[in-house]
């Protein structure tokens, strides 16, 4: 990452700072709550939050033909049983950790730019874990029964399967999905008191002082608070790591030839991390803009995350040129089909989009200009996401469709159902983050306040 | 007798005085100095942590790293013995000649249940230690204290410290050079 000499870096800290000067603790405050509290909701909200809306009754829509007629309508089969599902499952939970990274990895490292993005880009790991949940529940066939998923006192008499990676999944998704809502809300405590402060309306005070539960911002709460923070953080750090590693379990742990592999889980947790800091990308870049917040989101936490990008991007790259290698170097002829069958196969379109999209095009991000050049960044972080999502399409379907015996390959096409359920989760995911930023403070208030102090003497 | 009456007879039974500061050096100072006085019942409020200012009005420890390490060890040992008992102990099976205390095969969910009994330690401890959620508290009686959450800093003796006296803390509070001081009702 240190391409450039380092008074060139330096300079470009002096250009972009963290924060704009110039700020406040009391315009900090009321910038960010104004957009909650009194400013208009802009028009390109109702237009989002329409489209996005309307996508999530596609959403609804798909889930209730599912749901009435059975999994028969979605695209799978015997031998590639794994489709869509799987393939939106992990993309969904890959996206949500750079939230996690964002705001535990980046605390404990004590990098002060996290502090502008980590608010929104938490919020965006919840909607994204909430996103991937569905899947697994919707290819279960029976969601109803979800629950037997779970060691409970059963009336049948039976446990959950704890050897099998699948098992360790419910636990690990739920464990996560739990952390980062109580990271989240831990996270907001603070601003839901300024805004029960600076609310004018009755019903919003109300609302806001019921979430805020009374904080008052006593010295000795905040000691605490901080502490519980840190610790929290802490845990949360190794928590993302795990995650990844445990949905590449579910791959690595089987016998399919793509899928049984040693440098699935660190390659898994890189791609995780590529994906989600281009979703937060893709995010920040439009709500910096509409909102007016290039004050707090500065061309510094762009750059910042172009190249966490392109650092894990490289890994990623090092894993496919390490498949590759492995799939030649293992002399196994299973193996060296399946790699055969991506680039040249019935699906090598696929394959070679995908070394398009994640591989290619990010490396301009080599380039300072690129790195802060505000479009540029917005379309390769489209491609990233659009890559990543090739990439698990590769993973599941590619591997499943052909493996050991040509007499058991099949083909695999998703049907309307497939997209419907994908499209509308994509609904799902908006709609929740506009009604976010409608209701919540997007950007951290306190936090921005403590950046204040410490990047200037406040008058 | 009723509130208006009791309040009447006993005009000082107040909560405490509070001073308003525009800065945190200036309330760490103040709190510095209100501890060096002798005052114990204190609290100081920030729109963000200010470092030293617990330490400043006394206020060293906190149980919640150990707490945390508690729920931690109860998520571990507890995550792994629901495993063994429901793999070796009540529904034990043969699954291609493994042992029934595949061990290895348990680290993985040992380890999510001892973060998330951590995770869920750290945070309703953080909530229990600091006595929230709190529907009521008489800070929020003054009506400066709606800045506590913006710009404003706040330092409040209460009127429970032995030492405190409504004229010497009122004339302590305003040596400190504070925006103004004001009475906190009950």
């Amino acid at each position: 990452m240190e391409s450039e000499p380092l008074n060139k870096s330096a300079e470009i800290e002096a250009v972009h700072p963290v924060i704009e000067p110039g700020h406040t603790f009391a315009s900090v405050t009321d910038k960010i709550s104004a957009i909650v509290l009194t400013q208009k909701t802009p028009r390109f909200w109702y237009v989002g939050f329409g489209i996005s809306f309307l996508l999530l009754m596609v959403l609804l829509y798909s889930i209730a033909a599912v749901l009435t007629i059975g999994v028969g309508l979605f695209g799978i089969n015997i031998p590639v049983a794994w489709g869509f599902d799987i393939v939106n499952f992990v993309w969904w939970i890959g996206i949500g950790h750079a939230g996690t990274l964002i705001s535990a990895i980046l605390l404990l490292l004590r990098q002060k730019w996290r502090q502008s993005i980590n608010r929104f880009a938490e919020a965006m790991t919840l909607f994204a874990v909430a996103c991937a949940g569905l899947f697994p529940l919707l290819h279960l066939g029976r969601p109803w029964y979800a629950y037997w998923l779970f060691p409970y006192p059963s009336t049948m008499g039976i446990q959950p399967q704890f050897r099998s990676p699948l098992v360790w999944d419910v636990f690990a998704v739920s464990t996560y999905f739990t952390i980062s809502l109580l990271f989240w809300y831990v996270g907001l405590i603070p601003d839901l008191a300024t805004l029960r402060d600076q609310a004018r309306q009755r019903f919003a005070r109300f609302a806001y002082g019921i979430l805020a539960m009374g904080w008052r911002g006593s010295a000795i709460h905040w000691h605490r608070y901080e502490m519980a923070y840190l610790l929290l953080a802490g845990l949360a750090a190794p928590l993302v790591v795990s995650v990844h590693t445990v949905v590449s379990f579910d791959f690595a742990v089987a016998l399919v030839p793509g899928w049984h592999s040693t440098i699935f889980p660190p390659y898994f947790v890189a791609g995780a991390i590529y994906s989600g800091f281009a979703m937060v990308l893709t995010l920040a870049i439009p709500l910096r803009k509409m909102y007016g917040l290039e004050d707090f989101i500065t061309l510094r936490h762009l750059k910042n995350m172009a190249e966490v990008m392109l650092a894990t991007g490289l890994i990623v790259a090092y894993g496919y040129l390490m498949e590759t290698f492995m799939a030649w170097y293992s002399g196994n002829i299973y193996e060296q089909y399946l790699m055969w069958n991506r680039m040249f196969g019935p699906y090598w379109y696929m394959y070679w989009a995908l070394l398009l999209f994640n591989i290619l095009v990010p490396q301009v991000l080599w380039f300072r200009a690129v790195r802060t050049n505000v479009v540029a960044l917005f379309v390769i972080a489209i491609c990233v996401n659009v890559g990543m999502w090739l990439e698990r399409y590769v993973i599941v379907v590619v591997s499943l469709a052909r493996d050991f015996m040509p007499s058991a390959w099949g083909r695999y096409s998703a049907t309307a159902w497939d997209y419907g359920v994908f499209i509308g989760s994509i609904g799902l995911f908006f709609a929740a983050l506009f009604l976010f930023v409608r209701f919540l403070p997007m950007i951290s208030i306190f936090e921005m306040r403590e950046l204040v102090h410490d990047t200037e003497e406040p008058k | 007798m009723t509130l208006a009456e009791t309040q009447k007879s006993q005009p000082l039974a107040i909560y405490g005085l509070m001073a308003e500061f525009d800065g945190p050096e200036a309330l760490l100072e103040a709190a510095r100095g209100a501890f060096a006085e002798g005052y114990r019942r204190m609290d100081a409020y920030s729109p963000f942590p200010v470092d030293g200012l617990a330490e400043a009005i006394g206020f060293h420890k906190t149980w919640l790293p150990l707490l945390v390490l508690i729920g931690g060890i109860i998520g571990c040992a507890g995550g792994f013995y629901l495993q063994y008992w429901a793999s070796v102990i009540d529904y034990p099976m043969n699954i291609g000649g493994r042992p029934l205390n595949s061990w290895p095969m348990f680290i993985p969910i040992t380890f999510e249940l001892t973060i998330l009994v951590a995770g869920l330690t750290a945070v309703l401890g953080l909530l229990a230690l600091n006595g929230l959620p709190m529907p009521y508290h008489p800070v929020f009686n003054v009506e400066r204290f709606q800045f506590a959450t913006r710009n404003r800093f706040f330092l409040c003796i209460e009127s429970a410290d032995p030492k405190f006296d409504h004229e010497a803390t009122r004339r302590f509070l305003e040596s400190c050079r504070p925006q103004g001081v004001y009475e906190v009702e009950p």
